[in-house]
């Protein structure tokens, strides 16, 4: 009963249109559905933070677009008229099971497009298989930079930058707010992303901040839970910063932990993706933390306004009962990305439903708005985006009761992202070559 | 000096909580004699009852005596240890004592994947948070740095955790009828020991500890799911060090870890994860039984 009805709308509509517009062979597309898989961590230790806001985010979306409830360029319903289908998958098990997981949705779930992965190391092993299906795959969350700067895919895109600019826009916002810094320490975790970005940031301080030391730098396990001793050991060097890029309950751990011992009254503390847990510390997060989220997302999002930011802002916020950190953010310009590229695949193939060959050679190089800014497909041969990103303070509204982002720098793509071709560790080394700024 | 001081109070501060969470360990494997993986889970269950009560406690008029967020806690764990620890010894672990080890272990770690997924269940994947007892005592000095006093009180509560398992080990009758047990089970039961009740006591005596480890370190961390799988890796750490089923051991050997990770992380940073099982592997080298346990003979 629910197919008739959504097949009666579907033809309603492709009738209209014809009517309109005269283009019969679209009338077939509009009564179809676009299938998409969703990919996030459900469980685990990355759920709470990453996965779950992004899924809400995401099926917060999906049902706006399917009743077209969102602004132009983005008000014909679903994508390019037909209605998207979520199929969800949960990302934890690790890299082999979502290897399985991805052929099952493509050749069992017949699903048209998959959008998903948080983690760096499914983010590698996914695409290959993606080559191999010949299947369109949409990276929307993970950090490194390795997949296209050590990879070339014809199916594969990602339409988050990677994690390079997060620690070149916190080097930026040191130098452009004139906040001294001689010595500075970093409590990182111990993997890749940890060490990446602690690499970034050594790097992106010794070319804008030659004279700065780097004193202790402090790799703890995943999941410790207990920093005491990293703690003392930082507070006993006395750098002028602290920076880290621990995420999720670690990170939330830590805060708790120091803050009580009050490091943060001895020196400036910077987080490189630390926006996504002042919805559960609140008032705990002390204020002057400097700030970033993995670009224009969150706090800064919404300090920076826009018809589309304050829309999603207040109906995630109504929907969930907090406010959308850069999960979610991510998660819609993905989303807003793939529909781009459908709606622009359909215009070129006279509105049928495109095919994976087609939505590809739509999304290469494409641009397009969403919340977090203009987000350009710019590097990795058009497979690789960029994205303008913010760096802000963190500041307790006590009137409000909530916390705002005070300071905030706002930086353009082509500044704290490296141009296409250049590696990101030698750009950054190199001095920051072909940047843009203003 | 400063350095030294430093080193010996992080030392001391991981190592108290280490023990806590490690003595319960070895109890149950010195008696039941099955090394109980879902140890980590009855940790992570106290840290969410824990969280869960002293919330309510604090919703409910808590502020006007905060010091009762301390009793909330070790009830907490009280809780966790009456409700489960019969149901897991007697309606399942009691099948399985005179199977092989190995048997006690992949039982136990279905236990462990059960609680994992009923802590989702119950409690949700969203983070608890109870930081007020953390704040309560204020700061203390120690040398060039300052500390959370809460710290110090984690050290004198497993202080006296220690000191409490030791006398009723010792100089309690019940203590030395579990002592007996541990040493000859089946010799035991000859003489008229019940040995069943004996079991439970042990049990549920190493599922309150493990379940007041979780409500002592709720207040410092995001109590999330997955919290007490690395626990239990350091735990097993410990309790090798000092010998399986050995108190003292389990003492000896959280300082020792305890100590030598934070020279490490202050002197020697990169050799952070290392040195525990560094740690562990010399003393294997010299005492393959652990530090407080001698080789046995074999009965036959």
């Amino acid at each position: 009963m629910k197919l008739s009805v959504k097949r009666l709308m579907g033809a309603t509509a492709a009738a209209a249109l014809s009517l309109g517009i005269g283009a019969g062979a679209q009338a077939a597309s509009h009564s179809d559905t676009f299938k998409i898989g969703l990919v996030t961590f459900l469980s685990g230790g990355a759920a709470e933070s990453f996965g779950v806001p992004a899924l809400n985010g995401g099926k917060l979306l999906i049902d706006m677009l399917n009743k077209g409830e969102l602004p132009a360029p983005y008000d014909q319903k679903g994508f390019g008229g037909m209605t998207i289908e979520a199929v969800e998958i949960d990302e934890a098990g690790g890299a082999t099971k979502q290897v399985q997981e991805f052929r099952n949705l493509v050749q069992r779930e017949k699903v048209d497009a998959v959008l998903g992965y948080v983690s760096s190391g499914d983010c590698l092993a996914v695409p290959p298989v993606a080559e191999e299906l010949k299947a369109f795959l949409v990276l929307y969350d993970c950090g490194t930079p390795r997949v296209f700067e050590e990879g070339s895919y014809n199916y594969v895109f990602r339409t988050a930058a990677h994690a390079t600019m997060d620690n070149v826009s916190l080097a930026k916002y040191m130098t452009s707010r004139g906040i001294k810094v001689d010595s500075y320490a970093g409590v990182n975790q111990d993997y890749a992303w940890g060490q990446d970005s602690w690499a970034d940031s050594v790097a992106s301080m010794g070319v804008l901040m030659p004279d700065a030391k780097a004193s202790t730098a402090l790799f703890p396990k995943i999941f410790a839970g207990q920093y005491g001793t990293e703690i003392s050991a930082v507070m006993r060097e006395k750098p002028d910063l602290l920076h880290s890029s621990l995420w999720g309950g670690d990170l939330q751990a830590f805060m708790l932990q120091a803050s009580a011992r009050g490091i943060h009254k001895r020196m400036r503390i910077a987080l490189a993706a630390g926006d996504h847990v002042i919805p559960q510390l609140g008032k705990k997060m002390p204020d002057g933390i400097i700030l970033g989220a993995r670009g224009m997302n969150g706090l800064a999002a919404r300090a920076k306004g826009g018809e589309l930011v304050d829309l999603l802002w207040d109906r995630y916020k109504a929907a969930y009962g907090v406010f959308p950190v850069q999960a979610p953010f991510r998660m819609w310009q993905g989303l807003l990305g793939v529909k781009s590229a459908v709606e622009k695949a359909m215009k070129a193939n006279g509105g049928m439903k495109p095919t994976a060959e087609q939505m590809a050679a739509a999304m290469k190089g494409l641009s397009w708005e969403a919340p977090s800014g203009t987000i350009t497909m710019a590097l990795g041969n058009g497979h690789q985006a960029i994205q303008p990103n913010a760096i802000g303070t963190t500041k307790w509204d006590e009137a409000a009761g909530e916390m705002t982002l005070v300071d905030v720098e706002y930086y353009d793509a082509e500044c704290v992202n490296p141009p296409d071709g250049v590696k990101a560790v030698e750009w950054i080394k190199a001095g920051f070559p072909g940047a843009k700024c203003d | 000096m400063d350095l030294l001081l430093v080193i010996l109070v992080d030392g001391l501060i991981y190592g108290a909580w280490l023990f806590i969470i490690s003595v319960g360990l070895t109890l149950v494997f010195g008696v039941l004699g099955i090394l109980n993986l879902a140890h980590g889970s009855l940790y992570a269950i106290g840290a969410y009852a824990t969280a869960t009560a002293v919330g309510i406690y604090f919703a409910y008029g808590g502020d006007a005596f905060p010091l009762g967020s301390y009793i909330v806690m070790a009830f907490s764990a009280l809780l966790v240890a009456v409700v489960i620890a019969p149901i897991l010894e007697r309606g399942l672990l009691r099948h399985f004592y005179h199977r092989d080890e190995v048997i006690g272990v992949l039982v136990t770690y279905g236990v462990f994947l059960i609680l994992e997924d009923a802590i989702k269940l119950i409690w949700g994947v969203d983070p608890l948070f109870v930081y007020e007892p953390y704040d309560l005592l204020g700061m203390v000095e120690a040398g060039p740095l300052f500390y959370v006093a809460y710290d110090f009180l984690v050290i004198a509560v497993s202080a006296v955790t220690g000191f409490a398992v030791w006398y009723f080990l010792n100089r309690t009758r019940r203590g030395k009828v579990m002592l007996a047990v541990i040493h000859d089970r089946e010799m035991s039961q000859t003489m008229g020991v019940n040995v069943d009740k004996v079991f439970l006591l042990a049990f549920g005596t190493g599922v309150f500890l493990a379940a007041f480890g979780g409500a002592l370190t709720a207040p410092m961390i995001s109590v999330s799911p997955g919290i007490g799988v690395n626990v239990i890796i350091v735990a097993f750490a410990v309790i090798i060090i000092g010998g399986l089923g050995s108190i003292e051991g389990a003492a000896l050997g959280a300082v020792m870890v305890g100590i030598s990770r934070a020279a490490s992380v202050h002197l020697m940073p990169e050799l952070e994860l290392f040195i525990i099982y560094f740690v562990m592997a010399v003393v294997l080298f010299f005492r393959p039984e652990g530090i407080f346990v001698r080789t046995q003979t074999r009965k036959i």
